[in-house]
């Protein structure tokens, strides 16, 4: 096993997925605590359909940098989710379902006009390793160190927030623009991590990891560092076997989160009982 | 001195429709007062008025000083992963203030508070192992936090049982009598609100129909 971690990180393309990975996998886990506790489970994915609709069609376009183009987009969407999610008028999830598939249809439309269903956009909807280029090492550093400052600056208000938002509003705390932050934050992290996850399973990063470190974390601070780590973990030993077994990366990181949320299911009932 | 102002408020869920027509109303600093009526009368849309959670769309309501609020136990996430400490912290947090970290004066303050209401022992454990009136303590505790002059209160003894009431109305009546805190409170128990309270609003289709001391409601009532 030593020798197959060691040939790994010979090859830099390897590298470079484990450095974007594990920053993308920890961005997402901490996001994800407060969106799986305020219930906006959902967003990640259809936040993951509009990045390949919008992606696509950038392709379709002709442009070459493509995250530049869909990380406005995805924020916009996202911010626009999380406003009907307080709007009783509409179904959240009614409306994330409209979006995502509507998104997934432009874009699936777009590229049958265009390139046709090439590797890249495989690459897209399943994710893949060797898709990281180093200006996406690059941005992906830097927008993680954002993502992680912003999320500790915030932490206690993201906290107070999540936990209740009509007392905070009461207290006088903008909700509103920490509601929009958790949005930005979650769409960039999405268009990021979906090149090498996959349009299709990039939202399980999110989710997998907060549900499994609340079925043994007793207090918000450690649900999520655990969160953290579990993302971290599930990437790392993800990224491991789907070189060796030649899986997809995205479904091998998402397998691996189950088997770990599964177990910690069964743990939390041996405890309780 | 009046902590609380409403002038000629109305507040409407839409456009076409009223919850609450012509509301005037002013509470003072140092009353205990109690807001009673039938389900749908516009008590809790009342308060979240007040609180600025809802929007109104005549009228003024002036606000003097910081509140604390207790909402309803239905409106809170009893299952969420964090403990007595962290929920009671929460009530320290200001927007204006660029914290990472909570001070020691945030921490002191809330040690007081648990100490106050007999939580500072069980700090550690989370919040949804606790019992219906223990989480009504934490909560009440999150709004001292926040402020020690005026908290408002949704139905605060709604669905638990008559030990754990009366233990929340005493705790409601020392804050009242013995710290000098402003207390509002929507309720439906009219009995202990007489009891505890020094002022009785009551409302029916949207509007106050009485507005008088507990000891002249209960004269009225008898």
């Amino acid at each position: 096993m030593f020798e197959t971690i060691g040939e790994m990180f010979k090859l830099s393309f390897v590298n470079r997925a484990i450095i974007v990975g594990s920053l993308v996998s920890l961005c997402a886990a901490l996001l994800g605590v407060s969106l799986v506790l305020k219930r906006y489970s959902n967003i990640g994915d259809g936040l993951s359909h509009v990045g390949f609709g919008i992606t696509t069609v950038a392709v379709g376009l002709g442009a070459t940098a493509t995250l530049p183009i869909a990380i406005p987009v995805v924020i916009i969407v996202a911010i626009l989710l999380l406003k009907v999610g307080n709007n009783h008028k509409i179904k959240s999830d009614s409306a994330i379902a409209i979006i995502s598939s509507s998104a997934l249809a432009i874009g699936v439309a777009v590229t049958s006009v265009t390139s046709g269903l090439n590797t890249d956009i495989c690459n897209f909807m399943f994710g893949s390793i060797l898709a990281m280029s180093i200006s996406d090492v690059i941005l992906s550093i830097a927008v993680s160190i954002i993502v992680l400052f912003l999320f500790v600056v915030y932490y206690r208000k993201l906290f107070a927030v999540t936990f209740d938002e009509d007392y905070s509003k009461a207290i006088g705390l903008k909700t509103g623009r920490y509601t929009n932050l958790i949005a930005i934050l979650t769409a960039i992290v999405i268009v990021v991590g979906m090149r090498m996850m996959g349009t299709l399973l990039i939202s399980s990063i999110i989710i997998f990891p907060a549900l499994t470190a609340m079925k043994i974390c007793k207090s918000y601070k450690r649900v999520v560092i655990g969160s953290g780590i579990i993302s971290v973990f599930c990437f790392l030993v993800g990224i491991f076997f789907s070189y060796v077994y030649n899986i997809s990366t995205g479904a091998m990181i998402v397998i691996v989160n189950l088997i770990l949320f599964l177990l910690f299911t069964f743990l939390d009932k041996v405890i309780k009982e | 001195m009046s902590i609380i102002k409403i002038e000629n408020m109305s507040f409407g869920y839409t456009n076409s429709s009223e919850t609450l027509t012509n509301i005037n109303m002013e509470i003072n600093e140092g009353e205990f007062v109690a807001i009673i009526g039938e389900n749908g009368s516009g008590k809790s849309s009342l308060i979240k008025c007040i609180l600025g959670l809802n929007k109104i769309q005549k009228g003024k309501i002036v606000v003097n000083d910081r509140i604390g609020y207790l909402p309803q136990l239905t409106e809170i996430q009893n299952n969420f992963p964090a403990t007595i400490e962290e929920i009671v912290l929460s009530g320290t947090i200001p927007d204006n203030v660029f914290k990472i970290f909570y001070t020691k004066d945030d921490r002191k303050k809330a040690e007081d508070v648990m100490k106050k209401l007999n939580l500072y022992d069980m700090r550690k454990k989370c919040f949804d192992e606790l019992s219906g009136g223990q989480r009504q303590r934490v909560l009440i505790a999150r709004a001292l936090c926040s402020t020690d002059k005026i908290i408002i209160l949704d139905e605060p003894v709604n669905s638990l049982d008559s030990k754990v009431v009366s233990g929340i109305y005493d705790i409601l009546n020392d804050l009242y009598k013995n710290k000098g805190i402003t207390i509002v409170m929507v309720s439906h128990d009219v009995e202990r609100c007489i009891k505890y309270c020094s002022r009785i609003i009551e409302m029916e289709n949207g509007k106050i129909i009485k507005d008088i001391n507990s000891k002249d409601y209960k004269k009225k009532e008898a």
